[in-house]
């Protein structure tokens, strides 16, 4: 199969097709799902995977979504961060967040939020230090981790 | 940018031939990193995401084969992980959960950085690649394969299939230096392999020369300074030299990560910390 740059193409977002205007294919999909979708939950920082802010899940694996072809995703299912509750319906990991004050200017919260789910789904009762391993690939730089970490551990005790 | 989406190792094979200046794109880690920035623009991309077939891996009773498609998290929730414990403590090293599970073997060889993480290990198991292309299937051996820099010796139109390593009994480990435990880039790296039923020690080093480096001289004199039965080091100078051999054997560079004699130093500490894990134990 060949995308064409001059038809576009079309994704599977939180299970609903998408279509995406012809553009240039070199797009990640992380500016796709932001500039072209409009799905700003993914945020933009390094766009070189050291930094975890525009996580998300492709066929079920946490990946940033800078290192994926927005092109090359077509045909794969892709979770993002509206994909895991909103603002009228928080998830247990988002009020788990918010109570215990894990989120100061909250860049790198929708790239935890997403890494977390994915954590407390493979692994439901973690130690902290498997806490801290498997989330090595997100970057705070406000909160140090410690109420980061608590959160997961409250969502890990509500969700089992 | 035209991306090429081929859905078998075949189709893929076919649309390199067709297109053989496509930039391959596998897990992205790197490739993306260039085309984000701005420093590669590739007229065609093929992306192996859909070739499912590149991540086939086995193990029979001598040898490990690992599909150049496994990812890294793939590689780790396998059973040939144990098979292969040196490539496992390489792989878990490598970057960050996220990346973990988008970075390939394959990538790791196609892409040759000097920091590779899985190649010292790859280097001193004496892997070999299996390429594809239109001439069929070759088999090309790993101290042929890497030959520069980010360089390998991959002929137009080819991919990279599957790497092959044997099993052996013995103690295996990675050890590796940077900034932080996660998501870093090796300053340096050392993987040692011990085959206790051929009593052997090879080690070879990362980001230590313009290749993964074996040190032979290192390799053969060790073996007759060690109890393999007890794993231990009868004479603990032993460790003191062996570090020495393989740091003068290094060829680092200077660059923005560290120092060519902070990682001619770091060599040393690494080769000797690792025969030192590998044989623990306490001679009679």
């Amino acid at each position: 199969m060949i995308v064409d740059p001059s038809v576009g193409y079309r994704l599977t977002v939180n299970g609903a097709p998408r279509d995406v205007e012809p553009t240039w294919l070199g797009e990640s999909l992380l500016d796709v799902l932001r500039d072209r979708l409009g799905l700003t939950g993914a945020k933009g920082a390094c766009e070189q995977g050291e930094c975890g802010s525009c996580s998300i899940r492709l066929d079920g694996v946490l990946v940033c979504s800078c290192l994926v072809l927005g092109a090359a995703a077509v045909g794969r299912d892709i979770e993002t961060v509206e994909g895991f509750g909103g603002a009228d319906e928080l998830t247990v990991v988002q009020e788990a967040f918010v109570e215990c004050g894990a989120v100061q200017c909250g860049f790198c919260t929708p790239g935890f939020i997403v890494a977390v789910n994915d954590l407390l789904d493979r692994i439901p009762e973690p130690s902290d230090s498997t806490i801290r391993e498997e989330l090595a690939g997100n970057l705070c730089r406000c909160t140090g981790y410690g109420r980061i970490v608590e959160a997961v551990r409250l969502a890990a005790e509500r969700r089992s | 940018m035209t991306v090429l989406l081929p859905r078998t190792l075949t189709e893929a094979s076919a649309a390199l031939v067709e297109h053989p200046d496509a930039l391959v794109l596998a897990g992205g880690t790197d490739l993306m990193v260039g085309i984000n920035a701005g420093r590669t623009r590739p007229e065609t991309v093929l992306s192996l995401s859909a070739v499912t077939e590149l991540a086939d891996s086995w193990a029979d009773d001598t040898t490990v084969t690992i599909g150049a498609g496994l990812t890294y998290s793939a590689f780790l929730a396998s059973e040939l992980a144990q098979l292969v414990p040196g490539l496992a403590h390489a792989a878990r090293t490598v970057g960050s959960p996220q990346i973990r599970n988008a970075g390939t073997i394959g990538g790791n060889l196609a892409t040759a950085s000097p920091a590779g993480d899985t190649l010292p290990v790859l280097a001193a198991l004496d892997a070999v690649v299996i390429v594809t292309g239109p001439a069929g299937d070759r088999e090309v051996r790993f101290d042929e394969f890497i030959v520069g820099p980010k360089r390998n010796s991959l002929e137009a139109g080819e991919l990279i299939r599957a790497v092959r390593v044997p099993v052996a009994a013995g103690p295996q480990d990675y050890l590796k230096v940077g900034v932080r435990n996660a998501m870093v880039i090796a300053m340096v790296s050392v993987a040692l392999v011990v085959d206790t039923t051929a009593r052997t020690v090879a080690i070879a080093l990362g980001a230590a020369g313009p290749t993964p480096l074996r040190v032979p001289d290192a390799e053969t004199w060790v073996v007759d300074h060690l109890d393999f039965d007890g794993l231990a080091v009868p004479d603990p100078r032993t460790l003191e030299t062996f570090g020495s051999m393989v740091a003068a054997a290094a060829r680092p560079i200077d660059d923005h990560r560290g120092t060519a004699d902070y990682r001619r130093h770091a060599i040393g500490v690494l080769a000797r910390r690792a025969l030192d894990r590998a044989f623990p134990g306490v001679s009679s």
